[in-house]
């Protein structure tokens, strides 16, 4: 299993997200330099966290252009997994690999703490690992993660089950007090209709190890990397 | 030479004294060209000279065992084992802060990385020590600069894990922004900003060189008044997009050596830079040509390139020949770089304009010249004494611990901390909130603990004293953890000391520094002196010697937290008591004084108690550890329950006379920590603390919803926390 990291200028979770694959989770781990269009045989792709391009514009805005992304959406088209994490998931919105944007959170302020987060999806290679239901606690840090989507795409991602984590509290229940952010439906994560394109912006890189407060963090890498050794074996 | 020679009002532009000029004209047995008086006027400005400090910075200690590098260079370093070296930090941003607080706070943040860049480490943690006038008058300050911290720190990607935030009157005009800085390096990579070699390049990188911040070193050297708004263009704009980018091809510059030395640009731009740098070897000297600093506006004289303080630019010397190899790693990060000169051994600086040369200077007299100040500290007006017998004892104890729980200077930070990401890095294993924060070092087992400490309160009734229990709180704070304190780096600001009762307060704060750093055992190995911080008409702030400090522990598995962690555990008071109610803030908030003398400090004691936690740290016998200071022992007992999430249930505590009620509850007394232990560490603890002649004594055990002393008090959690957390809203 060979996990690609992306790296922008100014991405900043690319070493973190290295430290779990390589050190945590004992995985193949390959940066992938933003001007390279080459995906060097990866088997997931991660946009990981940070101000690529100093978000200046809009976040993720420049992102997208950059050499590296048009070899990001022919892997996702062609079902390739992408994970897109906090800046990463808004460089997918830009993209349109993902619908929808983030935008500045309701309390205009930037947020770096703890949340819970209920899994509604545990069918995906990425959340195979959980149990639905299952709440996970998991850190945000961001200033512009409140999801936002026209009416219309919104239903359609509650019907499809396009909406894998929902903020909520310790008991799982989905709480306005529990919304950190302000995101609409209380949304923290979503995929593709394919099911191959999550985004997410809270920081599972951030716990895969007790030492720093945590490891639900660890069953989306651990998920991810056994449902390519399922693929392989089928 | 005579002084008409020259315009008064051109003096007071570069802010030179009269005097000044006269030994610059002696030395150079010439009138200073105007290029010239504006590169001396910055490098002999307080800022940049120390002129009015550097004496009394003498008397510190800065050596010892682990100590791999001093005060001298961009930053100090200490060895941490395992090969790996610390290198940290503190520097102010005060007076651009004042003017405009988002920018002046982000700017000092990246300054300040730049410094630990400078010595080859990748930076793993940030703190921040502010000070303004209460909320909510403060309120624009107070916003700007916290969201200028988080601006800059979290686009960056460095944790901002620690530091301080108190509110005080004296600091309604005068904020006080001292960013930290840590990072680390393998020991045998250590950087030195030294320009060796003579014929090797000098190499700008980052951000192009604009007019902004001309004379900001200046402006930082002098009060503040109705003029101060006018010298916004004086405070520089941050990107820290462009600073991530330079950190890390700054990084990636260990991958060759071709590298000799790489030095920040701050204050004083390029003309600190270039003679910082040669002036750290004997005779070195520097030639640079204007034209070829790649420039941000047009038509921009020698004197503005030169005196610009333009953000994210760093100087590279580069081997003689390897110029390219070091440009392509910085080309691979689209950073703009420039060879601009090379290094001589005439032991001058000379600036060229293409074939001419407007300025031709000798480093000693740029980085030593500036004649020292002499000036004589008088001791104030006594403080205010305090009769404590004509203090009535607190009526309610209870309504008491929720008023100081929800006083400014005590309540959670967490408004604060989670505007700043405190977590990137996956490094942060004591997260901020308690005392010290800990980052470990990544493939190893060690754990790093940081912290500031100051209450300048202490240091306003008696700035000695005040000084030497800075440095015991930023002691305790690291022990807390279960590490071992290793090294300081201060920030001392001050009035202005042309008062010779601050300049007393500068002599009295260095001498308790000097001397709680000698009897901890605790080098100084970096720092940096704020003066002039006062404002036209009004008073001066308090003596605020911030002293930032870096622990080590082994093995970060046997890291201690703040709160507590089990229900049913033994909680105890470890440390004496006394009659310590002078300056503290249950005085302030509860009687409306700042008055008395502060805590009493016993060094040996001091000792003492640390040694004893440490050893109970190691041998496994704690659960927690809280060190008790600003609000008295009930604070520190309602914090560790706030922080665990589960309450404490004692009995009533009857002090011994002579202690007073009030002051074994709200009573600063130094040197005192609450712990928690399981059941079966209570003999080895009770015999451990008999060998160290610490007093012990159990409070209660911890578990429940309620902080009850059976009788005395009895408080519910929630309602500890609605007032906590309430505290800056």
């Amino acid at each position: 299993m060979r996990f690609g990291v992306v790296v922008f200028p100014g991405t900043w979770s690319d070493r973190d997200c290295g430290w779990v694959i390589d050190q945590v989770l004992g995985a193949e781990l390959r940066y992938l330099w933003h001007k390279d269009a080459d995906l060097k045989g990866c088997d997931c792709v991660i946009l990981p966290g940070g101000f690529a391009y100093g978000d200046y514009l809009r976040t993720g805005a420049i992102a997208r252009f950059a050499p590296v992304m048009e070899k990001v959406i022919e892997f996702a088209d062609q079902g390739g997994l992408v994970w897109g994490i906090c800046n990463g998931f808004q460089i997918l919105c830009e993209a349109d690999l993902l619908p929808g944007a983030l935008i500045r959170n309701s309390s205009l302020e930037f947020r770096c703490e703890w949340t819970h987060l209920v899994v509604e999806r545990a069918d995906l290679p990425f959340t195979s690992g959980c149990e639905e239901r299952e709440v996970l606690r998991i850190p945000i840090s961001h200033g512009e993660g409140s999801y936002f989507a026209d009416p219309a795409t919104l239903s359609r991602l509650e019907q499809n089950g396009q909406v894998v984590f929902r903020y909520s509290d310790v008991e799982g229940r989905v709480r306005p007090n529990a919304n950190p952010n302000g995101s609409l439906h209380s949304i923290a994560g979503i995929v593709n209709e394919r099911g191959n394109v999550l985004g997410m912006m809270p920081h599972p890189e951030r716990c895969a190890e007790p030492e720093l407060g945590g490891t639900d963090g660890l069953k989306l890498f651990r998920s991810v990397m056994h449902s390519a050794v399922e693929v392989l074996t089928v | 030479m005579s002084l008409k020679q020259i315009d008064e009002r051109r003096l007071r532009e570069v802010a030179l004294t009269p005097d000044e000029y006269r030994v610059i004209v002696q030395a150079l047995k010439r009138p200073p060209n105007d290029v010239e008086l504006g590169m001396l006027g910055v490098l002999w400005s307080e800022h940049c000279s120390y002129k009015t400090s550097k004496k009394l910075l003498r008397k510190l200690p800065s050596t010892g065992p682990a100590v791999l590098q001093g005060p001298g260079e961009n930053a100090g370093a200490v060895s941490i084992g395992g090969g790996w070296a610390a290198v940290f930090k503190i520097e102010s941003h005060n007076h651009p802060s004042a003017i405009e607080p988002y920018q002046g706070a982000a700017t000092g943040v990246g300054g300040i990385l730049r410094d630990v860049i400078a010595m080859g480490a990748r930076p793993i943690a940030l703190l921040d020590s502010l000070r303004f006038g209460p909320l909510p008058a403060s309120r624009r300050h107070f916003e700007g600069v916290v969201a200028g911290i988080g601006g800059y720190g979290n686009c960056i990607g460095v944790p901002t894990v620690a530091g301080e935030v108190y509110f005080e009157d004296c600091y309604a005009n005068n904020p006080l922004v001292n960013a930290m800085c840590v990072g680390l390096v393998r020991a045998d990579q250590l950087m030195r900003a030294r320009a060796e070699g003579a014929g090797n390049r000098l190499l700008l990188v980052g951000a192009d060189t604009g007019r902004d911040g001309i004379h900001g070193a200046s402006f930082a050297s002098l009060e503040l008044d109705e003029d101060s708004a006018s010298r916004r263009p004086a405070v520089q704009v941050g990107n820290p997009f462009l600073e991530k980018c330079l950190l890390e091809a700054c990084m990636d510059l260990t991958r060759t050596d071709a590298v000799v030395a790489i030095q920040d640009l701050g204050a004083a731009g390029l003309t600190s830079s270039v003679a910082e740098c040669a002036g750290r070897v004997a005779g070195a000297g520097a030639r640079i040509d204007v034209l070829r600093v790649p420039r941000r506006e047009r038509s921009m004289s020698p004197y503005d390139v030169m005196l610009s303080e333009s953000q994210e630019r760093m100087l590279v010397v580069v081997r003689r020949g390897r110029e390219r190899e070091v440009q392509r790693i910085f080309e691979e990060w689209d950073l703009t770089s420039a060879v601009i000169g090379e290094v001589t051994d005439d032991g001058a600086v000379t600036v060229m304009e293409g074939e001419d040369e407007v300025a031709r200077l000798p480093v000693k007299l740029l980085t030593e010249g500036a004649p020292l100040r002499r000036l004589t500290g008088v001791p104030p007006e006594p403080a205010p004494i305090l009769v404590i017998d004509s203090l009535p004892p607190p009526a309610d104890l209870g309504a008491t611990l929720l008023q100081l729980l929800a006083s400014p200077n005590l309540c959670s930070r967490m408004p604060v901390i989670r505007r700043y990401d405190h977590m990137v890095g996956d490094s942060t294993v004591i997260e901020p909130g308690g005392d010290a924060a800990m980052l470990r070092v990544k493939g190893t087992r060690v754990g790093l603990a940081v912290t500031t400490a100051c209450n300048s309160r202490y240091c306003e009734l008696d700035p000695n004293l005040g000084a030497q229990l800075a440095v015991a709180e930023a002691a305790r704070n690291i022990i807390a953890t279960g590490a071992q304190p290793l090294a300081v780096t201060d920030c001392l600001n001050f009035a202005n000391p042309d008062r010779p009762e601050v300049y007393w307060q500068m002599e009295e704060t260095v001498a308790g520094l000097a001397q709680a750093c000698r009897a901890l055992e605790i080098p100084i190995v970096s720092g940096n002196v704020s003066l002039y911080n006062e404002s036209s008409g009004g008073a001066g702030i308090y003596p605020t010697p911030v002293v930032g400090m870096v622990g080590q522990i082994d093995d970060y598995a046997e890291r201690l937290h703040a709160g507590f962690r089990h229900e049913g555990d033994f909680v105890l008071l470890i440390g004496s008591s006394h009659n310590d109610l002078g300056g503290t803030e249950y005085l302030k908030v509860v009687h409306g004084k700042v008055a008395g003398r502060p805590p009493a400090l016993d060094l040996v004691r001091e000792r003492a108690v640390s040694r004893l936690i440490l050893t109970a740290a190691h041998a496994g016998l704690l659960r927690s550890a809280h060190d008790c200071s600003d609000g008295g022992m009930l604070v520190a007992l309602a914090e560790a329950c706030l922080l665990a999430g589960f309450g404490m249930r004692g009995p009533a505590l009857e002090p011994e006379p002579p202690l007073r009620l009030d002051a074994a509850f709200f009573g600063e007394s130094p040197s005192r920590f609450i712990v928690s232990a399981p059941s079966r560490a209570m003999p080895e603890l009770q015999s451990l603390a008999r060998r160290h002649h610490v007093e012990i004594a159990l409070l209660g055990l911890a578990g429940g919803d309620v902080l009850e002393l059976e009788g005395q008090l009895r408080v519910p959690l929630s309602d500890l926390r609605q007032a906590w957390e309430g505290g800056l809203a």
